[in-house]
């Protein structure tokens, strides 16, 4: 006797569940198969091929009329269900009642829809029908139309590269830092964020929606939190998904975050089963239809009295935008146990990731060459030992069995025209040549071949070959690299994200070739500093990136209080200022309140929550940030000159001020300090400064490279002016020349050394590299010359400094 | 165990930290590149160093005080310096932490 089976929902699982079922048990089931869409099944995962224009729906269609008709299924297309009575085994559709046997419910997801005022305008959608699909594909034929996508996740990157495809102007507005957070990481959301842009498609990461402006009705223009209006003439919302358990709550079935379902899939009713993004199987939902196609067939084995168990796989995930190549499965997190095997390849943009614990792979992500990642994926969900490939795993299953341990034995097997250097297209046989001609050293291969002049990731490589044909004649080098994530020294990086046009973080760790996911606590600060004084413009200082002290802008005591020290411009002050930093001092229990070397007031003692408050406080008064704590400018330390001075010469606080106001905020290698004395009796102490400017009748004698730190050092005589102006101008040029070149954490006298003073003096006395110096500079202020307390004592800013929860009241009762 | 809701992962900056006050003394919140989050001991055995104000990167944290480096999901201390922090049951579910009350000394309210 056939019984009656009812399904709700006709997506992917249940259209495979069906197949399943008509296979092992034909004939067993008169099935009516209910859908809210107006159409049957089919593969939702190619409406972005659809949406692109590679494939039409018709092609997509999985199931169509002629297999329901074969299969007796009577269809209920374009109808909602009501209700589900479980007492009376009763459906409700719109259109009237079906009685069940079984009931299946497959009522899928709900797309997210954040609501962000303005969401119900027209013209807002998520992306998950044909409707929506149509919908985006329409938008092409307003000329000069433009979209925003909110969320770079794969939903959201597969509507946003298939309306670009349409020539649709599209901007993807991402909350997190990165794409694809969740299957990516970093170095990888990078070269995929950079195929995007070679697209044509605006990405904004760590971008926060606020508003959702509209003009009759219709919507107009996102608003971001920062300000920005990004107008549009369709919002496309691609967040994420809900599991859709509406209905399945009010039937009265066990529901969490989705429909509770048991290993074989039935729900708290035994006659009401579920599968697909609607169910919760052991705490988890699902979103990939890998494990979908698992429960359909686990369901049907249910249905027809088989004993199958629905067990979770590790999944793999693939985007589907052409020319975009990116691979990831199972968990790519670092931990305790668990090694890396990172192989990068800057010049075709490849990227790959191994994730192993103890013997086995666990986690692979890949952008670029995604070949082998059926393989790894193989490996990964099969629990595989792969210790004795370890060596050449990355290289895919085509390397396996028969390659070499040994790096020099691997290297002396190569062919002659085997590629060393991929950047310049250098193969083997020419390093010989080279080093046959008479190269020594890594430089002279360099300037005979260009082999490790680009990317340089090769450098150990061609020094390997050099070292096979040299043999004991070649002592390798011993460079310092910056630190062991990398090989490349400060020079090489800095020189590299210049050549490059290196602008985040990710990029220099990709295109150099870091062996580390994200670095460590020595390189993340220098590559910050490089990277936004290169690319004032383009490049976002990453405060995760610094140092305590220039985090918090304090400096951070031995007990974990903070020092405040309010700038006094020359170290001149007044009443007014001094009555706020008393009022300070005594509102938050200052202990200690010293007067410093660089002629201002350090308040010790203050605790990392009163910051905020404590500089909201001192800007009233006018008082800013001394940038204490930063490598960057510290003070101008100034004597009171010809103004008061019986000996003085020139207006030396006048200038000093004059060259605080212009220098403060910008961020250098290390900390500058300057002086300026009004007579060479040189009470502001300035020859022992990093600029010191001593005043003589004739005018400003300036000299750089001066300390009283770890070294004493006096200053280097730089040049003589006659003017203001030009004393001004020398100084800015002179800072800006340290900003660009010196390595960071290398005071001015440190790097003088290493350039020599002739350099120096030679690049700054070309009045129209002076002038670009300056320029730069300004230009870098724009962005820098910020107070960082005012930035800091705004609510949203202040709540940082306090901690996250506390923990020690005892909750309400 | 008592799972408690002590904010939003977006309250802490990405490779960064924030600072929860517990019973036991200030426990940090650590959020690193992968978007995971651990919670250990804020001070640092060797000097008292508030670990929630160091650099975050992998799965470690570095000392802002003396550059001792911690592993955040043991808690051990990495290279030659000897020594390790407490650390603390945390979940994370629909992007809310959950760290549990118990372990930090935390009774269950009335």
């Amino acid at each position: 006797m056939t019984k009656k089976l009812v399904v709700i929902g006709a997506g992917m699982a249940s259209g495979r569940m069906l197949e399943h079922l008509f296979e092992g048990a034909p004939g067993a089931w008169d099935v009516t198969l209910f859908n809210a869409e107006p159409r049957g099944n089919y593969n939702r995962l190619m409406l972005s091929p659809v949406l692109s224009g590679e494939k039409t729906y018709a092609e997509i269609v999985t199931h169509d009329d002629d297999w329901y008709a074969a299969h007796d299924v009577t269809c209920r297309f374009g109808e909602r269900v009501v209700e589900i009575d479980r007492a009376r085994k009763v459906v409700t559709g719109e259109k009237g009642e079906v009685v069940y046997d079984k009931l299946v419910v497959a009522t899928g997801s709900d797309p997210f829809m954040i609501p962000l005022p303005g969401h119900d305008l027209k013209g807002v959608i998520p992306y998950r029908d044909l409707e929506d699909t149509e919908r985006m594909m329409r938008l092409s034929e307003t000329p000069g139309a433009k979209a925003v996508v909110i969320g770079g996740g794969l939903l959201g990157l597969e509507a946003a590269a298939g309306m670009a495809a349409h020539g649709v102007d599209v901007t993807v507005v991402h909350l997190m830092g990165h794409l694809m957070e969740r299957q990516l990481d970093e170095a990888a959301g990078y070269l995929l964020r950079r195929a995007l842009v070679e697209k044509g498609i605006t990405v904004r990461c760590a971008a926060n929606s606020k508003e959702i402006l509209g003009e009759n009705g219709h919507v107009k223009a996102l608003l971001l939190d920062d300000g920005t209006e990004l107008p549009c003439d369709l919002l496309v919302m691609a967040v994420g998904i809900r599991p859709s358990v509406a209905l399945a709550k009010f039937a009265g079935l066990a529901v969490g975050r989705g429909v509770h379902v048991d290993d074989r899939m039935v729900t708290s009713d035994p006659d009401v089963l579920a599968l697909g993004e609607c169910v919760e199987h052991d705490g988890a939902v699902f979103g990939l239809v890998a494990p979908l196609y698992d429960q359909a067939k686990v369901l049907a084995e249910t249905l027809t009295g088989g004993d199958a168990a629905f067990r979770p796989k590790e999944v793999a995930t693939k985007l589907k935008v052409t020319g975009c190549d990116l691979f990831s499965a199972g968990d790519f997190a670092e931990g305790e146990g668990r090694e890396d095997i990172v192989f990068r390849d800057p010049a075709r943009g490849v990227y790959k990731r191994l994730v192993l614990e103890g013997p086995r792979l666990i986690g692979a992500v890949m952008y670029g060459d995604t070949a082998d990642g059926a393989w790894f994926h193989g490996l990964i969900k099969d629990r595989e030992d792969v210790s004795e490939m370890r060596e050449t795993l990355i290289f895919g299953p085509a390397f396996q069995g028969g390659a070499q341990a040994d790096p020099m034995a691997a290297v002396a097997a190569l062919p002659a025209d085997a590629e060393i250097c991929g950047c310049n297209g250098v193969c083997k046989g020419r390093i010989v040549e080279a080093v046959e001609g008479g190269a020594t050293t890594i430089e002279d291969v360099r300037a005979v071949t260009k082999a490790s002049g680009s990317c340089g990731t090769c450098t150990g490589l061609v020094e390997q070959v050099m070292a096979l044909s040299l043999g004991d004649d070649f002592v390798m080098p011993t460079a310092k690299p910056i630190c062991g994530c990398t090989d490349l020294t400060h020079e090489d990086v800095r020189r590299l994200i210049k050549a490059q046009e290196l602008k985040s973080q990710p990029a220099v760790w990709q295109e150099l070739g870091w062996s580390t996911p994200n670095g460590c606590h020595v390189c993340r600060p220098a590559v910050n500093y490089y990277l936004l004084a290169d690319w004032p413009l383009e490049y976002q200082d990453d405060p995760q990136s610094r140092f305590v002290n220039e985090r918090n802008h304090a400096n951070i005591q031995k007990d974990g209080t903070y020092s405040v020290v309010p700038r006094m411009w020359g170290g001149l002050t007044n009443a007014r200022e001094l009555r706020a930093i008393a009022d300070a001092a005594d509102k938050y229990g200052v202990p200690t309140v010293k007067v410093t070397g660089g002629q201002r007031i350090d308040l010790l003692g203050v605790r990392k929550e009163d910051l905020p408050a404590m500089w909201a406080d001192l800007n009233r008064a006018g008082l800013v940030s001394g940038h204490a704590y930063s490598k960057g400018l510290r003070t101008v330390k100034t004597c009171v000159g010809r103004e008061h001075c019986r000996f003085g010469t020139q207006d030396s606080t006048g200038v000093g001020v004059r060259l605080e106001k212009r220098l403060w905020g910008a961020w250098t290698p290390h900390k500058v300090k300057l002086g300026v004395s009004g007579c060479p009796r040189n009470c502001a102490e300035a020859t022992c400064k990093d600029v010191g400017i001593v005043c003589v009748d004739s005018g400003f004698a300036i000299g750089v490279g001066g300390a009283a730190g770890m070294d004493l050092k006096e200053i280097q005589p730089l040049v003589k002016v006659a003017t203001e102006g030009e004393a001004e101008e020398w100084s800015v040029a002179f800072v800006q020349l340290y900003r660009e070149h010196a390595r960071y954490l290398d005071r001015p006298y440190k790097w003088i050394a290493k350039v020599g003073m002739g350099w120096v003096r030679e690049a700054l006395s070309n009045p129209d590299e002076r002038a670009a110096l300056v320029a730069r500079f300004d230009l870098s202020q724009t962005i820098y010359q910020k107070d960082p307390w005012a930035e800091r004592a705004e609510p949203a800013q202040a709540r940082r400094f306090r901690p996250l929860a506390d923990l020690t009241l005892e909750a309400a009762e | 165990m008592s799972w408690i809701d002590i904010g939003a992962i977006e309250d802490i900056p990405l490779r960064g930290a924030r600072l929860v006050k517990t019973p036991v003394g200030c426990v940090a919140l650590f959020r690193t590149g992968e978007n995971e989050v651990f919670a250990a001991s804020d001070r640092c055995p060797h000097k008292g160093g508030p670990l929630s104000e160091g650099i975050v990167y992998g799965r470690a944290v570095t000392c802002p005080l003396h550059n001792w480096v911690f592993d955040l999901e043991t808690g051990r201390a990495q290279g030659a310096d000897e020594g390790s922090i407490p650390t603390y049951p945390l979940r994370i579910e629909d992007g809310r932490l959950l760290i549990d009350g118990e372990a930090v000394g935390r009774r269950a309210a009335a």
